[in-house]
């Protein structure tokens, strides 16, 4: 690409390293916008709301909603040994959602999650196969106990 | 293609060898659909996605979950039902006879998702002879007409507001729709992409065959079988007939074809024969969405 072209600009304030080196450390990044002031999470070159491309990283609490989530039994190859497990999509308190994995008992885990507080509370770390791109974290959840 | 005049005769197909993978990389080579980054290490399978579209779907209608695995289960009945009378089916004379307690009694693959909620892995090819709509009757005497199509591309799950409700499959049939001067009342058989029993009900309602959350029930009381309001996957669908997904587009066209010459398996026919027919087929991370809509005149 050549020069004075717009592609050719950093964009990645916050690269998905970037956000999986803060999971390892608890912390749940993102990306606030200037123009709409909402917040970006997993990262983005731009606004996941308004496409604005003045993004600064920003820290989100960890906080949400879980919004659904399934029990894998039968899984993808490299993953035999976690089985079962808990994917799932929390809605953050701040606004964006995410993917990762729910801590919780497999053969407990109904309906009456769905619409809990859950907080960020760990990582989970897959170490990769020929089609991942390297090892890759994502976020683990915890129920919030308060709430019941 | 006929109106840009770039082409006079396309052949458009796909094919598909799944069943040599084995279950674990199958099922790892389809979870590719999924976004790498972030659903990857999640360990999220495509049926897992579609598990967590249920316990949504069950939640957003007030449906206890076991009720919604019943109603699931009844797509999955008349699939398998139509399946085995299709002699190209991977399911032919099998599993005609399911009952809803069978598939809810099958095994777990991604809870509340069982086997038989599921399509197979499958192996298998299909193809289209495609050319403009004035030169169709040199080569057949029973041409049957695109009247429109829709397309949508959407992001990873994150992004979805709601996964019951896709967007971009929402445009996509509302853009076929439109090119093709239709709605859904004149639609006389429907192909959808059932890979899941919950997916055949979410397609239904986002195309606007049903109304919100009331598709499950539609299934039940048999509005989408042979005489209901709107047969739907009288192929067997790929549940029944079988998912090789890269001849799944292709396969589903040939059914609505096959149905507007009088040509399906007994038993799947519907009759009188369908003035209009339209396909819906899915793709990436729940999000990639293709409409057509087939008529047996041009308009």
């Amino acid at each position: 690409m050549g020069k004075g072209i717009e592609m050719d600009k950093e964009y990645l304030v916050l690269t998905y390293a970037d956000y999986e080196a803060g999971i390892n450390e608890g912390k749940l990044l993102g990306l606030k916008c200037a123009a709409c002031k909402k917040i970006t999470c997993h990262p983005m070159p731009v606004c996941q709301w308004c496409s604005g491309r003045t993004l600064e990283r920003t820290e989100l609490s960890g906080e949400g909603e879980l919004v659904t989530f399934t029990v894998i039994r039968i899984p993808s190859e490299g993953f035999e040994d976690d089985v079962p497990y808990i994917p799932c999509l929390v809605k953050t308190k701040e606004g964006p959602s995410v993917v990762g994995r729910l801590d919780y008992d497999t053969e407990r885990a109904t309906q009456e999650l769905l619409g809990k507080q859950v907080k960020l509370s760990g990582a989970y770390t897959y170490k990769g196969d020929k089609f991942s791109g390297g090892p890759r974290t994502c976020p683990v959840f915890s129920v919030e106990l308060s709430n019941d | 293609m006929g109106r840009c005049g770039e082409y006079d005769m396309v052949l458009a197909g796909g094919t598909e060898k799944a069943l040599i993978m084995g279950v674990p990389f199958a099922t790892r080579t389809f979870a590719m659909a999924c976004h790498a980054p972030t659903e990857g290490p999640a360990g999220l399978t495509f049926p897992g996605v579609f598990a967590m579209a249920a316990r949504l779907y069950a939640r957003n209608y007030n449906l206890p979950l076991d009720a919604l695995r019943e109603k699931m289960a009844s797509v999955s009945v008349k699939n398998h039902r139509h399946g085995a009378l299709n002699p190209l089916a991977q399911f032919y004379n099998k599993l005609g006879d399911l009952k809803v307690e069978d598939v809810v009694n099958s095994k777990m693959v991604a809870d509340p998702l069982t086997l038989l909620d599921c399509c197979p892995f499958s192996d298998g090819a299909s193809a289209l002879v495609l050319c403009a709509a004035e030169d169709a009757r040199k080569y057949t005497d029973e041409p049957v007409y695109i009247l429109g199509t829709g397309q949508g591309s959407g992001g990873p799950l994150s992004k979805m507001e709601d996964l019951t409700k896709p967007a971009s499959r929402i445009s996509s049939a509302k853009a076929a729709f439109k090119r093709a001067g239709l709605s859904p009342k004149d639609i006389d058989i429907l192909e959808v992409h059932d890979c899941f029993t919950i997916a055949e009900l979410i397609a239904l309602e986002c195309m606007g065959f049903f109304e919100w959350g009331e598709a499950a029930d539609a299934t039940v009381e048999g509005q989408t079988e042979l005489g209901g309001k709107i047969p739907v996957n009288m192929s067997g669908g790929l549940i029944g007939k079988g998912h090789p997904i890269g001849a799944t587009g292709a396969s589903q066209v040939y059914w609505v074809v096959k149905q507007m010459r009088g040509e399906a398996p007994k038993g799947n026919q519907i009759d009188p024969v369908p003035e209009y027919g339209m396909t819906d087929t899915l793709g990436g991370d729940f999000g990639t969405l293709c409409h057509i809509i087939l008529g047996r005149s041009k308009k």
